[in-house]
């Protein structure tokens, strides 16, 4: 600190305080109305203090899901969802790793043609080009399927791009060593870069873990199935079939556990997920 | 970009790229390429013939008063939002580097809504704002202003660009602390040694240092308020009332899947592709040149 002034640092800790506040009021209100019981989510105005019915709420929400018989559980849909963030942040992780390895330390025709290939999946968006990658999965019979879920959404570029910034800071003299040592080149892949690349892989699988976890338009377009539905688009069903009278109640519980899986990563990673964060975007 | 140390030529350097080049062709050339042929195509409303008309989508779309008008909403959505959200971010970012104790605590509070899915988002504030039941909503009401954003097209636009910076704060927060602390301290140091008091080395200092993390932010912004904001706006309004949310993402889904005008989602499609390729080609020039300090 450059100067004493209490007044700014009071200033500075209100305006902080005030700013957790605000973004934190949301995930309050999601809390409390996810311990009261049906009736008491009725009556206006709404509760700001939490109720006890906390573990009713979760077991419903959990067993038998929201929007009456037939309605698909939660625990289904939270596996899902784990499935399709798995599948898409390995996926990724792993055609990166090896794309990137190819790309720097092979000279091989045609290197820059699949570099320039990949660079420019980097520009597009799954929102823009949804219709066609629609019909293709369609063609393929990837609907109603994980891998229909996660496959078309590991074309990216970002995670290339930043393993094979990492590849180009290692020392030449690591290859050479190897090599000496009579390494080829799937077992210097294997025991030296990958190891040497771990803090990197972890930071990306947090920022990929929450962006699959988060996907929605595209397992909305392409699950027809209740078995497959994933919490984040279970969401906005409840909140559609219900329109006349949501279940706030089991909506918001089932939205505090939607936020969970990503939530506990970032803040138990915080760390890897800022590492993660400054690096894949820059 | 080659290592000066590298393997000679075999069939493994293939077999690495092929896995990422086979989903990059099947998932996104081919679809790219399919979008841009369907553009040129009108089909009937029942999909009984398809004729091949040239650039008449886009010309449609050039003379349709609802796909310019979802231009404008886009660009006030988009600049609201960037603006909310990095307004608010720097403001807190300059805050944080006023104070010593509790730094962590204060970003780990501030940085979770980015773990929120969109979507999710979308319902925890329409659910605040629930016209008959939301806490919100009640309590504008006992000030007298009559909230009801399934009627009202701009309380409807607020509450979306709300909910859109509610989650993209947190982004903007962590890159602006780490742009703020890699100034040097002898520059800070020496502006208040000549005088300068907070705010002026603020604007005088700080703020201009710091333009590359602001423009690049800019850019990370619009692409978001451009494309991530689906799900907000899926949740919250369906792009209602009346047309006062559809901004052109949404548009190309509501045209493509729910009005079945599959040529003129396509030529959507491929005027947002353009969009995207300008700002990535805009934002890959301009990260190039480094600010001299």
């Amino acid at each position: 600190m450059i100067e004493n002034r209490p007044f700014i640092t009071v200033l500075a800790h209100i305006t902080l305080l005030l700013g957790v506040a605000i973004v934190a009021f949301p995930i309050w209100i999601t809390f409390v109305a996810s311990t009261h019981e049906a009736v008491r989510m009725t009556q206006v105005p709404l509760p700001l203090l939490p109720g006890d019915q906390f573990f009713v709420n979760l077991k419903t929400v959990l067993i038998d899901g929201v929007g009456g018989s037939g309605a698909t559980p939660v625990w289904l849909m939270m596996f899902n969802s784990m499935m399709m963030a798995m599948m898409i942040s390995i996926g990724k992780i792993a055609i990166s790793l090896m794309s990137a390895f190819a790309i720097v330390y092979f000279r091989f025709p045609f290197r820059m043609g699949f570099f320039w290939m990949i660079f420019i999946t980097l520009m597009l968006p799954v929102e823009v080009r949804i219709l066609p990658t629609f019909e293709v999965v369609a063609n393929l019979n990837m609907l109603n399927s994980y891998w229909g879920m996660s496959v078309p959404l590991i074309a990216s570029a970002t995670a290339t791009f930043m393993f094979r910034q990492v590849f180009l800071t290692i020392p030449d003299e690591m290859l050479e060593a190897a090599r000496v040592d009579g390494a080829g080149p799937l077992r210097f892949f294997w025991d030296i870069l990958i190891p040497l690349s771990r803090t990197n892989i972890a930071a990306l699988f947090v920022i990929l873990f929450i962006y699959g976890w988060n996907q929605y338009l595209w397992p909305l377009l392409i699950t027809t199935k209740s078995e497959y539905f994933t919490v984040v688009m279970g969401i906005k069903q409840m909140l559609e079939s219900a329109e006349q009278s949501p279940d706030w109640h089991l909506i918001m519980m089932t939205a505090l556990l939607a936020m969970l899986p990503p939530i506990i990563v970032v803040l138990s990673m915080q760390k890897m997920f800022v590492k993660g964060l400054t690096e894949t975007e820059k | 970009m080659l290592k000066r140390v590298h393997f000679g030529p075999s069939l493994l350097p293939f077999l690495l790229v092929a896995p990422q080049i086979a989903v990059t062709l099947i998932f996104f050339m081919w679809p790219a390429g399919q979008a841009l042929y369907q553009s040129f195509l009108i089909q009937d409303a029942f999909g009984f013939s398809t004729e091949f008309v040239w650039f008449e989508n886009f010309q449609l779309l050039w003379e349709d008063r609802y796909y310019k008008a979802s231009f404008q909403r886009t660009a006030l959505f988009s600049i609201s939002v960037a603006a909310l959200a990095m307004g608010s971010a720097l403001v807190l970012a300059a805050m944080v580097d006023r104070i010593i104790k509790g730094v962590m605590a204060y970003q780990t509070m501030l940085i979770w809504p980015y773990a929120v899915a969109p979507v999710v988002a979308g319902a925890l504030w329409v659910f605040m704002f629930d016209p008959t039941l939301g806490i919100f909503a009640y309590a504008l009401n006992t000030i007298g202003i009559d909230w009801n954003h399934k009627l009202d097209g701009g309380q409807a636009m607020t509450l979306v660009v709300i909910a859109a910076t509610w989650k993209q704060i947190a982004y903007n927060f962590l890159f602006f602390v780490a742009a703020i602390q890699s100034i040097p301290k002898s520059l800070i140091e020496a502006a208040a040694i000549d005088g300068a008091g907070p705010l002026r080395r603020f604007w005088t200092i700080i703020f201009p240092l710091i333009t590359p993390t602001t423009f690049f932010l800019l850019v990370v912004n619009i692409v978001y308020a451009f494309f991530d904001t689906f799900g907000v706006i899926h949740a919250i309004t369906q792009g209602g009332p009346a047309k006062a949310t559809e901004i052109l993402v949404y548009k190309v889904y509501n045209d493509g899947f729910i009005g079945l005008d599959l040529g003129g989602s396509a030529a959507q499609s491929v005027i947002l592709m353009a969009i995207v390729i300008v700002i990535t080609v805009i934002q890959f020039r301009y990260i190039e040149r480094k600010v001299e300090y």
